[in-house]
């Protein structure tokens, strides 16, 4: 048995990335950035609204959190419908009661299905971000660029239209792309994304379509792949949390600016055992001087102001 | 797969048990040797597809894990590479050595520190399943060549890609030359390896100090590796009074290097270095002594002596 002489033949082998959304670079080699009022962290808190379809596809995969059990799956349907209709309404009470502005990563499909939950993040004077349409429609290199186009098209619509805001922001269901996507939400009028967890900094994407910012969104301190992959107690989020924020806060001292990320969800953190542990860290974090709250969408603005008078 | 039936056993050593082993003793009477082996790893955006295992879980580009990897190259190997620095380790590099073309940057940082680079093939995306062992003799010959010519050393140790093998691999990893293979866990002490030809010894790297074990498998806060870290330390310490044994502690930046993990870490290594007879090291030194202080000898005369039975310790009861 051999395998074909391509196997061994390595086209991208090259100085750099081996694709050309990005060049490589060194986070503790790069120019300070001071956030706005000379903050040193700016704090993102992304929650994730998210509406799984009782009959989502398993093909090509499953996003995470995707209902497991035999059709029809009431258990973890109605237990991921469990944070539109309760938790997130615990989650923005907390913010509310910190002053918090944080980003919502919202499916598409639930501006329609729940417009009263749309309405209270933007009441909550909170930012929208789009989260694709529902977590069955994931984004893959297996959908034409038609089809792909017509999900995010369809997602953002429903978005801006029921919040009124532009939403320039996108996360999508279970952070998966496709060979087209970047250029896709750059087409759609998308200015910054979260899938991309390499960096706790932004960064600069390159497409078709002019450039998309990738603002750092933690993935294994996300409450989900700790409570739900990790089997990890509320008590270790919390001390991963902290001790991540800790770092990045002494880091901010020598090497300038860091994001942190806080990224939750409304059918996890909005349990009432969880809330208050994310009281917890959010008490942590504001307690430290130059901590800059802000939404994804003001991060990566800040950012490409910044690097435009750099 | 070929159409050869399967194995029941690999093959590849001898048993040969705790008791009554030939005594080790490290250089300086030092007590055991503690060498960290950092995975610097590229993993490809678009790899080809291998009949036997697929790179991703996803469909290419499977942009989440991909990403995740890269972290380790854009920023987590810099806070690695500071713990390690303050804790006075050197690192033995286990390299994909396309990793040179991509990022000689992080080369020239390891380099300038006296780190040693072994291989761990050219991408951790290409496996050694399903080649011919001409195609995999041309991987080696490219793992030497690719570290000569951007570090100027001579590989000495080999981790498969992704630890995929074939039944010949440590053939002709031998062959070649590589002296120390970090694909088998058998032992806490370095152990003479069957091959055609050399004298290859089998490295103590370590499934259960590995951090993408740790952290990717077995799901453990960062706080706990401390925790094992030291355990794993304390107990082989005390047991180099008997005879020296091997720790290995295998890394990946991308998850090591997280902010949420490194303190736990730099804490664990710096305990380490706080105890005397410690000799911090690397494969390559290592393996070296394993031959100078007579080490390998005495233990293929053991090997050859418990085979020849009887037995009073170990005796086989399967």
């Amino acid at each position: 048995m051999s395998m074909p002489e391509d196997y061994l033949k390595y086209p991208e082998r090259h100085y750099g990335m081996d694709h050309d959304r990005y060049d490589w670079s060194d986070l503790f080699q790069r120019a300070p950035i001071v956030w706005p009022n000379g903050a040193r962290i700016a704090l993102s808190i992304v929650t994730h609204v998210q509406h799984f379809p009782l009959d989502m596809p398993s093909k090509p995969f499953k996003a995470p959190g995707a209902l497991s059990m035999p059709y029809p799956d009431f258990r973890y349907y109605t237990n991921r419908d469990y944070g539109n209709r309760v938790g997130i309404f615990r989650i923005l009470k907390l913010f509310g009661e910190k002053g918090l502005k944080a980003s919502f990563a919202i499916n598409g499909i639930i501006a329609s299905r729940y417009p009263a939950l749309l309405e209270a993040v933007v009441q909550g004077g909170h930012e929208v971000v789009a989260h694709g349409l529902d977590m069955g429609k994931v984004h893959h290199s297996g959908l034409s660029e038609d089809d792909e186009n017509a999900i995010i098209a369809e997602a953002l619509s429903l978005l801006r239209e029921a919040s009124g805001q532009q939403v320039e922001g996108w996360l999508s269901p279970g952070r998966a792309q496709g060979f087209n996507t970047p250029d896709l939400l750059a087409k759609n009028r998308v200015t910054f994304g979260l899938d991309w967890a390499n960096d706790d900094l932004p960064y600069e994407m390159r497409t078709k379509n002019g450039p998309l910012i990738a603002v750092p969104m933690a993935y294994e301190t996300d409450d989900r792949v700790v409570a739900d992959e990790y089997f990890q107690s509320e008590a270790d989020w919390v001390q991963q949390v902290k001790d991540r924020f800790d770092v990045l806060y002494r880091e901010s001292e020598h090497y300038g600016g860091r994001v942190m990320s806080l990224p939750i969800h409304s059918w996890v953190s909005g349990m009432p055992y969880r809330i208050e542990y994310l009281r917890e860290v959010l008490d942590y974090i504001l307690s430290r001087e130059g901590v800059w709250n802000a939404s994804a969408g003001e991060i990566s603005a800040a950012f490409r102001e910044i690097g435009q008078t750099a | 797969m070929s159409a050869e039936p399967m194995k029941s056993d690999l093959g590849l050593y001898d048993y040969l048990p705790w008791p009554n082993r030939p005594k080790i003793v490290w250089p300086g009477n030092k007590k055991i040797a503690v060498w960290i082996a950092p995975n610097i790893e590229f993993y490809e955006y678009n790899p080809p597809n291998n009949p036997t295992r697929t790179p991703w879980a996803r469909p290419n580009p499977d942009v989440l894990q991909y990403s995740h990897r890269d972290y380790g190259n854009r920023a987590g190997w810099q806070r690695m590479m500071a713990a390690m620095d303050r804790a006075g380790f050197r690192g033995s590099v286990s390299l994909n050595v396309a990793l040179c073309d991509h990022h000689p940057e992080i080369i020239k940082a390891c380099a300038d520190r006296g780190w040693e680079f072994f291989s761990h093939g050219i991408y951790n995306t290409r496996y050694v399943y399903n080649l011919d062992i001409e195609q995999e003799r041309e991987i080696i010959r490219d793992a030497f060549d690719t570290v000569r010519k951007h570090t100027g050393q001579e590989l000495a140790g080999w981790l498969s890609p992704a630890l995929s093998n074939n039944f010949w691999t440590m053939d002709i990893l031998s062959e070649a030359g590589i002296q120390y293979t970090c694909d088998m866990f058998h032992d806490d002490q370095p152990m003479p390896v069957k091959v055609k030809s050399g004298k290859l010894i089998s490295m103590p790297y370590s499934l259960e100090m590995n951090d993408v074990i740790v952290y990717n498998t077995q799901k453990v806060t960062p706080r706990h590796y401390g925790e094992i870290i030291k355990r794993q330390f304390d107990q082989l310490y005390k047991e180099g009074d008997e005879s020296s044994t091997v720790m290995c502690i295998p890394l990946h930046p991308y998850l090591v290097g997280q902010p949420h993990r490194i303190d736990a870490f730099a804490e664990a290594i710096e305990y380490i270095a706080g105890h005397e007879g410690v000799w911090q090291t690397t494969g390559r030194e290592i393996a070296a002594a394993y031959h100078s202080t007579g080490a390998y000898d005495a233990m293929s005369a053991a090997i050859a002596a418990h085979n020849a039975g009887p037995h009073d310790v170990g005796k086989e009861t399967r």
